[in-house]
């Protein structure tokens, strides 16, 4: 068993008053997310409708469901770059209501994409620099007259973007082009990259999508310590059930836009519906 | 009365631009690139049937004939020659590209005709005018005539478009050209035949252009090919309703700004009104609103 | 630090040009060994330098098709002429250089203010939208210049729209455009605004703001969700752009003993545009390059007499072909492949225009 595996066969859920469970850790503090009949229509078709979920402040969380379910819909909505049509989205107890993707993210939400969007004729360093932007500031003038403060910026945004990029092990890589880099790698640099705006929550769009099942242990590994040691909480979509059920604390199960189980692993693994809609198809079609 | 001949002048003007709007929306919603060459394609058009007519002595109509073949060669033969090499390369090099066949066009017609401006002759487009309202309005049979072709090329257009294969398979590439493709559509050959279609427009609208406006030289392109473009970007490009649209606008902003506000301000009003417009709407007034896929 | 070194040494070797062009021009300045036709395009040449290097950074580095850039330069052209007119006649401030600075900042800082009038509406659109939109601007301007009248009556700039019963000094006078304009542009000064330029692009691009630039470039959304203005940004690059264009126009119109506003096309805006891409987008060096060579090709293609802009025609034509169509570019390729070896380890890739450069 590795390390991630029994940090959540170690954690205790329990539930709250809007019918989801965070870790008993977290029961104490404020969710780090929390959303209310969060719904979003798209000329009449509800891509996602009422859509309630609690995500404790160190918790890692799950999204599964099977394709074209909704999930990544879910992650446009908290991340702004959809307004939803109904419902509401709580960061830290903050509603996000009318606010722009930039607002989102200075409040402490990061995210990757399921299909890699890096900088990429940038290099990896220049990438995660770019999101140490609202960390690490310094003004145009002072750039472009090369002022001491930009010396000193640059400095510092050199020396915490090779910090980050240790997370990975990826220091040797700061000088490649990021769209030179291979699949891993370039998804290894997004999770740096969204960490490098200093989040409370990072969400991660199938972060394991094209690894193969060595990366995958690696990086289930890599997300509990990046919680551990960020003390932030992480809500992943991943078709890869090794990894959710051995590193997800609380699972969300969607269908057709809509919540179908909440739970532990166990608990959705036991599911009838989630076996239906999800589980039980994939043994019919795969194995 | 005034007005009403200023509006029927505007919508002749219009009818031109929408013309060679289409030709721009045609190539723009099928192959995806600005053909900054179609203005001067209009010239060209302009020039052969001003020689059919004024050296080889042909007729009218075989005049304005001659003209449209020619053209619709030379449309297929730059597309063939110089913008099918570029189907997988950036949208800028393509612009420059056919920026430098604008000029080309250009320079050759400056070799062969000089850059002294030629009198379109009247007899081309020789019908009688309309006199209404007791002699207080008088249209012209050019004007007339120009207002009439753009209403027939537009229901024939949308004819071809919806009811013919070809038409289908336009669509059909303009929709997605990889997937056109795998359905065993020809995507050259749609292209070609969008080229042909649009640069026999554009020899019409030289015809109907200099007819108007009979003083005309290599450059006389130009111009009205921006602003047939403008019109096409203001229907919302890649539309066919949208050039007629935005073309018909254009015209008639032009003629009623230059007649009730300014002669020098007119390009002013005319770009200004663009301006508003595509802030109002982003896409245009019939385009396609596209959201991000994230 | 390879990158780094990398971009370190591009640098140098982009001022070094400039810098050594400057040194040998100046050379065969004072020797003797320049033609006179050469010696008139010396400040054009600064000139457009400015302008490819200026319209590079929202074509290449911030990734948005302006077609209107021509438009700024018209601003800084006729504000330049204006500025140094009035002073001369109404202050009796006879120092060309004072002048000269005085009508390139200004005309800077208003071809700066209409980059930002335009920019706030305009860069909400995408693509060939902002294009035809950027090149609708320039012909507003454009426009607008001609109907303009300005004259010096005292001290005091008197503005007649269409209208050019003013009383003084004609500056302006509507569609003919500015009337005997001291010439006070000169060759140093187009030297010090290529350097100033090159500094500002450059030292911007390397920057966080410049980063922020190219970010928005690659992947906007990712951008934004890392939290990054794209408004902000977008008209960071635009203003900029504006500003350098405006006091290259400046320089421009104080070269010249008359102007008038249909100088300031939209082919000229496309002309600029072609330098920017024959120079590779995004490559400053290219785009100074490029620039050169193409104000100095048509003056050399002079013999041609008529077939001059045909030969221009054709070459952009092929040009273009041979950089972009997949075959011909391996074919290039292969041709030049021991020749890039050669040069890998010394200077990164150069465009192969350099050769105008240095005459």
């Amino acid at each position: 068993m590795t390390e991630a595996r029994k940090h959540r066969s170690e954690t205790k859920m329990v539930p709250v008053p809007s019918h989801s469970i965070v870790p008993e850790r977290d029961v104490n503090e404020i969710p780090v997310l929390e959303t209310r009949h969060l719904g979003i229509e798209f000329g009449g078709l509800k891509a996602v409708d009422d859509f309630n979920l609690t995500i404790g402040r160190t918790e890692i969380a799950g999204l599964i469901g099977p394709n074209g379910a909704g999930k990544t819909t879910v992650f446009n909505l908290l991340t702004k770059v959809y307004e939803p049509t109904s419902g509401a989205v709580l960061l830290n107890g903050q509603d996000l209501h009318g606010m722009t993707i930039v607002q989102a993210s200075k409040l402490g939400i990061a995210r990757t994409f399921q299909n890699i969007r890096l900088f990429d004729k940038m290099t990896v360093e220049e990438n995660v620099r770019i999101g140490l932007h609202n960390q690490i500031k310094y003004d145009m003038l002072s750039g472009i007259l090369r002022l001491p403060r930009y010396w000193k910026q640059e400095k510092r945004q050199h020396e915490r973007a090779m910090e980050l990029l240790d997370i990975f092990g990826m220091q040797d890589l700061a000088d490649e082009v990021s769209g030179s880099l291979p699949y891993g790698a370039q998804r290894r640099l997004e999770i740096v990259r969204a960490l490098a705006t200093d989040p409370r929550l990072l969400l991660l769009d199938e972060p394991a999508a094209g690894m193969n099942p060595h990366e995958t242990e690696e990086l289930m590994e890599n997300i509990a310590k990046i919680r551990d040691q960020f003390q932030i909480a992480i809500l992943l979509i991943e078709h890869d059930m090794s990894l959710v059920m051995g590193v997800c604390e609380g699972i969300c199960v969607l269908n057709f836009g809509r919540v179908i189980a909440k739970g532990t692993a166990d608990e959705i693994q036991a599911n009838p519906d989630v076996i239906e809609a999800y589980l039980g198809k994939k043994k019919e079609g795969g194995k | 009365m005034d007005f009403l001949f200023n509006l029927v002048n505007g919508l002749s003007l219009g009818s031109i631009y929408a013309i060679i709007a289409l030709g721009y929306t045609m190539v723009y919603g099928i192959a995806k690139m600005l053909n900054f060459a179609h203005g001067d394609v209009i010239m060209v058009g302009a020039y052969i049937s001003f020689c059919a007519f004024q050296y080889w002595g042909l007729p009218p109509l075989p005049s304005v004939l001659a003209a449209m073949i020619f053209c619709t060669v030379l449309g297929v033969f730059i597309e063939r020659l110089a913008y099918r090499p570029l189907r997988s390369a950036t949208s800028l090099a393509v612009l420059i590209t056919a920026i430098g066949m604008s000029y080309l066009l250009q320079n050759v017609a400056l070799l062969i005709f000089k850059s002294d401006p030629k009198n379109y002759p009247g007899q081309i487009i020789d019908l009688p005018g309309l006199s209404l309202f007791g002699g207080q309005l008088k249209i012209s049979g050019v004007t007339l005539l120009t207002i009439i072709a753009n209403i027939v090329i537009m229901i024939l257009l949308t004819l071809f478009i919806n009811r013919t294969k070809l038409g289908k398979a336009m669509r059909c590439v303009s929709e997605d050209r990889g997937a056109a493709e795998l359905m065993g559509i020809s995507v050259n050959r749609t292209i070609s035949v969008t080229f042909a279609i649009g640069s026999a427009l554009a020899a019409i609208a030289g015809v109907l252009l200099c007819s108007a406006y009979p003083i005309f030289d290599p450059y006389t392109g130009s111009m009205p090919g921006i602003k047939a473009f403008t019109a096409a970007v203001f229907g919302g490009i890649g539309s066919i309703p949208g050039a007629m649209v935005g073309g018909l606008l254009l015209g008639v902003i032009e003629i009623l700004g230059r007649a009730y506000i300014s002669t020098q301000l007119a390009d002013a009003i005319v770009f200004a009104v663009l301006i508003i417009v595509l802030l109002v709407k982003p896409s245009g007034l019939l385009g396609k609103q596209v959201r991000e896929k994230v | 630090m390879k990158a780094k070194k990398k971009k370190l040494i591009y640098n140098s070797v982009t001022f070094g040009l400039v810098i050594a062009a400057f040194l040998i021009c100046q050379l065969l300045l004072s020797t003797g060994g320049m033609s006179r036709s050469f010696r008139g395009q010396l400040i054009p040449i600064c000139c457009w330098i400015v302008m490819a290097v200026s319209l590079n950074l929202v074509v290449g580095i911030s990734g948005e098709l302006s077609l209107g850039h021509a438009g700024f330069m018209s601003i800084g052209a006729f504000t330049g002429i204006i500025v140094s007119g009035w002073m001369q006649r109404a202050f009796q401030m006879e120092d060309p250089v004072l002048r000269l600075v005085l009508a390139m900042v200004i005309g800077a800082v208003l071809a700066g203010i209409a980059g930002a009038l335009i920019g706030i509406p305009v860069l909400r659109l995408k693509g060939d939208y902002l294009a035809i939109v950027t090149l609708a601007f320039g012909e507003i301007i454009r426009n607008l210049i001609d109907c303009l009248y300005v004259s010096v009556d005292g001290q005091s700039l008197r503005f007649g729209f269409l209208n050019n019963k003013l009383p003084g000094d004609l500056l302006m006078n509507g569609p003919n455009g500015a009337v005997s304009v001291q010439t006070i542009a000169t060759f140093t000064a187009g030297f010090v605004l290529v350097i100033i330029a090159l500094i500002i692009v450059l030292n911007l691009t390397n920057s966080r703001s410049g980063r922020a630039i190219q970010a928005i470039r690659d992947a906007r959304i990712a951008a934004e969700s890392v939290g990054i203005n794209v408004t902000k940004y977008r008209m960071m690059a635009f203003v900029t752009s504006a500003m350098l264009a405006g006091a290259a126009g400046a320089l421009y119109g104080l070269n010249f003993s008359t102007l008038v506003a249909a100088k300031f096309r939209f082919d000229q805006s496309i002309n600029v545009l072609v330098f920017v891409v024959l120079g590779g987008i995004g490559n400053t060096m290219g785009s100074m390059i490029a620039a050169t060579a193409l104000t100095i090709l048509p003056e050399t293609l002079r013999d041609f007499g008529q077939y001059r802009m045909l030969a221009y025609a054709v070459v952009l034509i092929l040009v273009m072909l041979a950089t972009n169509n997949p075959l011909a570019r391996a074919f290039f390729g292969r041709i030049f492949a021991p020749v890039k070896a050669l040069f890998r380890r010394k200077k990164p890739a150069e465009p192969d225009l350099k050769g105008g450069d240095a005459k």
